[in-house]
């Protein structure tokens, strides 16, 4: 039976950082999409656990809080909101890059070809995501720990 | 009997043969049908300023190790066939000169998302076979052979041949789908090589056949798997775009486009 070797890269493919070296802003951006995602998932269950507590009485409902009162409560909830607002952000520029708009328009390619769907339109809107989602994290934890 | 111009003799005669400089080329090997053993072997290979990294493998092979497997064809980046991994990313080995890469040490792989056949030679059955499904061809009713007038023309403006000409000019190369981080994870997504296909011929205004098309791609691991990273564009080396295809594609199954 012939053997099939590097048919697909798997996970290596996605979580590879000489990938983003390579590939440009627009594959971090593509990583930190699924990865918010993914992150954003885990939240969402974990939250509904613990905001399920309050059926145990008020007792149960306050310790359960006060897991998000220490040090490291803070820096995960300062993630949360990095991740939120990424993914929110991001994942606006993805619908409308999706329904055809900014990312160029068709026509004859000269060489040297540039893609056109990876402009600078799109790279301003990734930075400023990344931007914002600091912002609101440093925001955040500014509130927090004060 | 014969003489040479004295001009062209001095011509000659100042013509330089021997290069100066030289790199070395790693190259992965590996035989699947013998054994999964994979290893990198080195060989040091002269330069010229427009050595492309297809004449340093045919370097290899012709002096140093005959037994490297490489598939190429045209040497001019038309057929698509010397696709590889050249110091990390897809490129056509024929369209990469050496002097652009600014390393003294090449890495050549096999292209990622494909079985490896032998060495950098790769297994792009599935590449032709999604191809295949979106119909890439022109499909309508009627013929340009008329029974009547003869044959006749399907006339289509500037702006009509605008809308895909770009998409028209893939060779089949499979550097798009071997950069896609969807088709690393998912063996049954279509991937962008095809998608483009599919917009290609929809936005041809000859092609009656849009539907059926849209019909092959708006399925789960058709278009939607596509989260738009734009590696299959920055690979291209005939200025496809695939991500734009694929996103005005969308278009059409989102309304937006008719």
């Amino acid at each position: 039976m012939e053997r099939e070797t590097g048919a697909r890269e798997g996970l290596k493919g996605w979580l590879n950082p000489g990938k983003i070296g390579k590939f440009g802003i627009e594959r971090l951006a593509w990583l930190l999409m699924r990865l918010t995602g993914l992150g954003l998932l885990a939240y969402f269950i974990g939250h509904i656990y613990e905001t399920s507590h309050i059926l145990d009485g008020k007792a149960v409902w306050d310790k359960s809080l006060e897991m998000t009162q220490t040090t490291e409560g803070h820096l995960f909830l300062a993630l949360v909101i990095g991740m939120c607002v990424f993914h929110t952000g991001n994942g606006i520029r993805l619908m409308i890059a999706q329904m055809g708009y900014g990312i160029g328009k068709t026509e004859r390619p000269d060489y040297p070809y540039k893609p056109q769907s990876i402009n600078m339109k799109g790279k301003a809107c990734i930075y400023a995501t990344l931007g914002m989602a600091a912002l609101a994290m440093w925001y955040g934890m500014a509130v927090m720990f004060a | 009997m014969a003489t040479i111009h004295p001009k062209l003799s001095e011509e000659l005669s100042q013509t330089v043969v021997s290069s100066t400089k030289s790199v070395k080329l790693k190259i992965k090997r590996s035989n699947p049908n013998v054994n999964s053993e994979q290893k990198f072997d080195d060989f040091v290979v002269p330069i010229e300023k427009w050595t492309t990294v297809l004449d340093a493998l045919l370097d290899v092979k012709s002096h140093l190790d005959h037994s490297v497997g490489v598939r190429y064809s045209c040497r001019q980046a038309s057929c698509g066939s010397c696709g590889m991994k050249i110091n990390g990313k897809p490129a056509l080995a024929c369209f990469t000169k050496i002097s652009e890469l600014n390393s003294d040490s090449i890495t050549v792989e096999p292209m990622d998302n494909y079985p490896v056949v032998r060495d950098l030679a790769v297994n792009m059955d599935r590449m032709i076979s999604n191809h295949k499904k979106v119909m890439p061809y022109v499909i309508r009713e009627d013929s340009e052979i008329d029974a009547e007038s003869g044959i006749r023309e399907f006339l289509q403006s500037p702006e009509n041949v605008d809308k895909y000409i770009q998409f028209s000019s893939c060779i089949k190369c499979g550097l798009c789908n071997s950069a896609c981080p969807t088709m690393a994870m998912d063996k049954t997504f279509v991937g962008p090589q095809a998608l483009a296909q599919a917009y290609r011929y929809i936005a041809d205004s000859r092609d009656k056949g849009k539907n059926k098309r849209l019909k092959v791609i708006d399925e789960s691991h058709g278009i939607w798997r596509c989260h738009f990273a734009g590696s299959c564009s920055q690979v291209c080396p005939k200025g496809v775009d695939p991500a734009m295809g694929i996103q005005l594609l969308r278009g059409y199954l989102l309304g937006i486009r008719d």
